[in-house]
């Protein structure tokens, strides 16, 4: 049963990174797609009417995170306690930047909103990704299963972590250069000519960046955490995960040639979950290992609600996704293709 | 007090009392637009299309306010509340991912298309919409009283090892008798708010002699409406809800009636201060006899006071309890009043040409989100000093890692920032408003 609840948040996160993913990917180059004001209206039009149901997935993940695991939810919660302040400010001023835009025609409403949209999009990205080096990496967890992390300390990989290092730096680069290429190719599948050149151009050149980032990051990842490699050699199986990133990297390469972009943005979402399904993979049965010792990580056992709890979950759980996941299907149907530029809601 | 652990409750109340001036007029707008949106497709009016389009306007602005402003209080439970968190995450978190899953994909699919999709998916699939965006705030607003309910009056769990509480029963926690009244009475304080704007807006279009027809619609359905509103907050769900926090919680009772003493008939006060040091309430106005009655139905009934409890189970702020509870019950009072007078000038026809009701219910739409704020507060400091009733105090709740210096940091930044998000948003709804002429037009968009 935990083992089930460990896979649906680790699924609820994963469609979090792949759907917002790529609208805050579309924050990142905002102003490297959108040349003009019109083309950044173009940009929010893109993403306009999926990027809040994209976000509920966070909430959804988070409040499934606080159910099926408390002990998990309020232990990192509160150890990475001034990041995800951050982390909600920068939210705040970036839904508001997204809806507010359109509501005033006056140039430098826009430029103040485009200007927090991308600053807001890039500094979110960078954190996401951190946060996941910080799990990967280990926590200070102690006796009782807290921890406080300042937001950095001596910048080294030990027992006194900050929230970030050079590890978990390194993961949030490869996280903004991966969350960028995926933005940028759901751009080109939404926009024509210019806006959609200067897109694949992006995914193009963020592509050289992403392969030499990712590579860096698996390497780096032995080092700081050898466990890691614990479950790939227990169950070989394990290696088909990064077999289909490197797979989804060439893929990207080989559509970004051949100028399909849907199946370019669909190698870019296969490539986000790879990574993601490799980590996760990599940790389990822990959800968030100590860097203070083994002893002290939390694993599925220790860290899950009640059995009962966790069985009606499941029921509602189906339910309630079967249905979100509808709507999902119906939205992207009916704002689908691409976008008019200047029709403006 | 520990510094830390006032800094956590000013934190959390801060943010949530923020946060739920967007809700309460998006919850109580919904049904509305619900209302004209039906009588334009049953009657075939465009005006009233209109009217739920220009509403619909507004709801939209206070609810991209209300999301953004809720994202942190989902995380807050976690970074500000570890250890409360950790004891009953396995039983409210059912309720707060419940929330998610239902309610919010739920909205953010529906609200596009009621915002966008009006000529897209054409008149009965708008409809639909925001038929369907009704039911999401509404259900959102049930799962967060929910789970406020279970702090109040717990049902439906076990206590296992070190702490920590498990479900039992998930129909005993989703159908707890307590969040059915706290929910019937918390929706209609939001029905109250939404009506009273709606109301507010008309006679602002009458007095400055703008959209005059619209204004006319807008103050017959306000009003109306907000009698209607005004009326079931006193009777049946705030009788209801009363005699809920009798039952259950009998020394909040008292702390929010004022009643120091245990005595036989025990007087309702309408003014007065509490004088907590001496026990007792100065310049008191009291009817007599009138909380034993009300509670009990005798008047010579015995009502504990607060002399009758152990001290460390007192709120911990009684004045301020006190208060809350007297400014929510006066403004209601004063809400009913002013729509019975509205009501019946407008049946005599007499409304729209009296300049003086018109000038109150346009100045009155602040006072039920004051009403609403005070009501919360009354039920928050009330359950004091507790988290959950009976079972977790408040001190041992907040997160021991998360230093006072920290917390600080973080209240003044929300501060900061929600100070910037009042401007913008204050000068949008002004714009909206000034606007209005355009959005209600027949051409329209």
């Amino acid at each position: 049963m935990e083992t089930i609840w460990f896979a649906i948040v680790a699924l609820m996160i994963t469609a979090y990174v792949v759907l917002d993913g790529f609208d805050l990917g579309a924050g990142a180059i905002h102003f490297f797609v959108g040349k003009n004001s019109k083309e950044r209206a173009g940009v929010l039009q893109a993403i306009g009417p999926v990027w809040d149901g994209n976000e509920v997935w966070l909430l959804a993940a988070g409040g499934t995170l606080y159910f099926a695991f408390p002990v998990l939810y309020s232990s990192a919660f509160s150890g990475f306690y001034l990041p995800l302040m951050i982390v909600l400010w920068l939210l705040i001023f970036r839904g508001i930047g997204i809806e507010l835009r359109h509501q005033m025609d006056h140039p430098m409403w826009h430029s103040f909103w485009d200007f927090a949209f991308s600053v807001s999009s890039i500094l979110l990205t960078i954190f996401f990704g951190a946060a996941l080096g910080n799990v990967i990496r280990g926590v200070p967890l102690n006796a009782d299963g807290y921890f406080f992390e300042p937001l950095w300390t001596d910048w080294r990989v030990g027992t006194q972590n900050g929230i970030l290092d050079w590890y978990t730096v390194l993961t949030g680069v490869v996280s903004l250069t991966a969350l960028s290429l995926h933005g940028a190719s759901y751009l080109a599948v939404k926009t024509e000519d210019g806006m959609n050149e200067r897109a694949r151009k992006c995914v193009g050149i963020s592509w050289y960046f992403l392969v030499a980032f990712t590579a860096l990051s698996l390497i780096a990842t032995v080092y700081a955490r050898p466990q890691v490699l614990n479950n790939y050699r227990d169950y070989p199986i394990g290696w088909l995960v990064p077999a289909v990133v490197v797979g989804a990297l060439a893929a990207i390469k080989y559509f970004h040639s051949k100028k399909s972009d849907k199946p370019m943005f669909i190698s870019s979402a296969a490539y986000l979950v790879g990574m993601l399904v490799g980590a996760v993979f990599a940790v389990y049965p822990n959800v968030l290992p100590a860097s203070t010792g083994d002893e002290y990580s939390l694993t599925i056992h220790n860290a899950a609600a009640g059995s009962y709890g966790l069985g009606v979950g499941l029921v509602w759980w189906i339910i309630g996704i079967t249905i979100a996941v509808t709507y999902f299907v119906l939205l992207y149907r009916a704002f689908g293709g691409k976008i008019d530029l200047g029709s403006e809601h | 007090m520990d510094d830390a652990l006032l800094l956590h409750r000013l934190h959390f109340a801060f943010t949530i009392t923020y946060h739920y001036l967007f809700p309460q007029l998006t919850m109580g707008l919904a049904p509305l637009i619900v209302f004209f949106k039906t009588l334009f497709i049953w009657k075939g009016e465009e005006r009233y299309n209109r009217a739920a389009f220009f509403l619909g306007k507004i709801f939209a602005i206070a609810f991209i306010f209300g999301v953004v402003t809720g994202i942190p209080m989902e995380f807050q439970f976690g970074t500000n509340w570890a250890r409360f968190s950790r004891a009953v995450g396995g039983v409210i978190g059912q309720t707060l991912a419940m929330e998610g899953v239902f309610a919010f994909f739920l909205e953010s699919a529906v609200l596009g298309v009621f915002l966008f999709g009006e000529r897209k998916v054409g008149q009965r699939l708008h409809w639909l919409s925001s038929v369907l965006l009704f039911l999401g705030t509404w259900l959102s607003g049930y799962f967060i009283v929910a789970t406020n309910a279970w702090m109040q009056h717990p049902v439906g769990y076990e206590q296992v090892g070190d702490g920590k509480f498990q479900l039992t029963s998930f129909w005993s926690l989703i159908f707890n008798p307590w969040a059915i009244y706290q929910y019937m009475h918390n929706m209609g304080g939001a029905f109250v708010t939404g009506s009273f704007a709606v109301a507010a807006l008309g006679a602002f279009f009458l007095l400055s002699k703008k959209n005059v027809d619209f204004g006319k619609l807008f103050l017959r359905t306000g009003v109306v409406a907000a009698l209607l509103g005004s009326v079931w907050m006193l009777f049946p769900s705030g009788d209801f809800q009363a005699k809920m926090v009798a039952k259950h919680q009998p020394i909040t009772l008292a702390a929010m009636e004022g009643v120091f003493k245990t005595e036989n008939g025990v007087g309702i006060v309408l003014v007065g201060q509490p004088n907590v040091h001496e026990q007792r309430i100065d310049n008191p106005i009291i009817v007599p006899n009138a909380l034993s009655f009300m509670t009990y139905q005798r008047w010579d009934a015995e009502l504990k006071g607060l002399d009758a409890y152990p001290k460390e189970d007192h709120p911990d702020n009684i004045a301020l309890l006190y208060y809350a509870y007297h400014i929510m019950v006066g403004l209601g009072t004063i809400f009913i009043a002013i729509m019975i007078v509205a009501a019946l000038q407008l049946w005599r026809g007499k409304l729209f040409g009296s300049n003086l009701l018109l000038w109150v219910l346009m100045l009155a739409f602040p006072l039920p989100f004051i009403a609403n704020t005070a009501g919360w507060m009354t039920s928050e400091l009330g359950r004091q000093p507790w988290l959950v009733y009976g079972l977790v105090r408040t001190t041992g709740g907040f997160s021991s890692t998360v230093s006072a210096g920290n917390a600080l940091f973080t209240l003044l930044g929300f501060m900061g920032i929600y100070t910037l998000l009042s401007i913008l948003y204050l000068f949008l709804m002004y714009r909206v408003i000034d606007n209005a002429g355009k959005y209600l037009a027949e051409e329209g968009e």
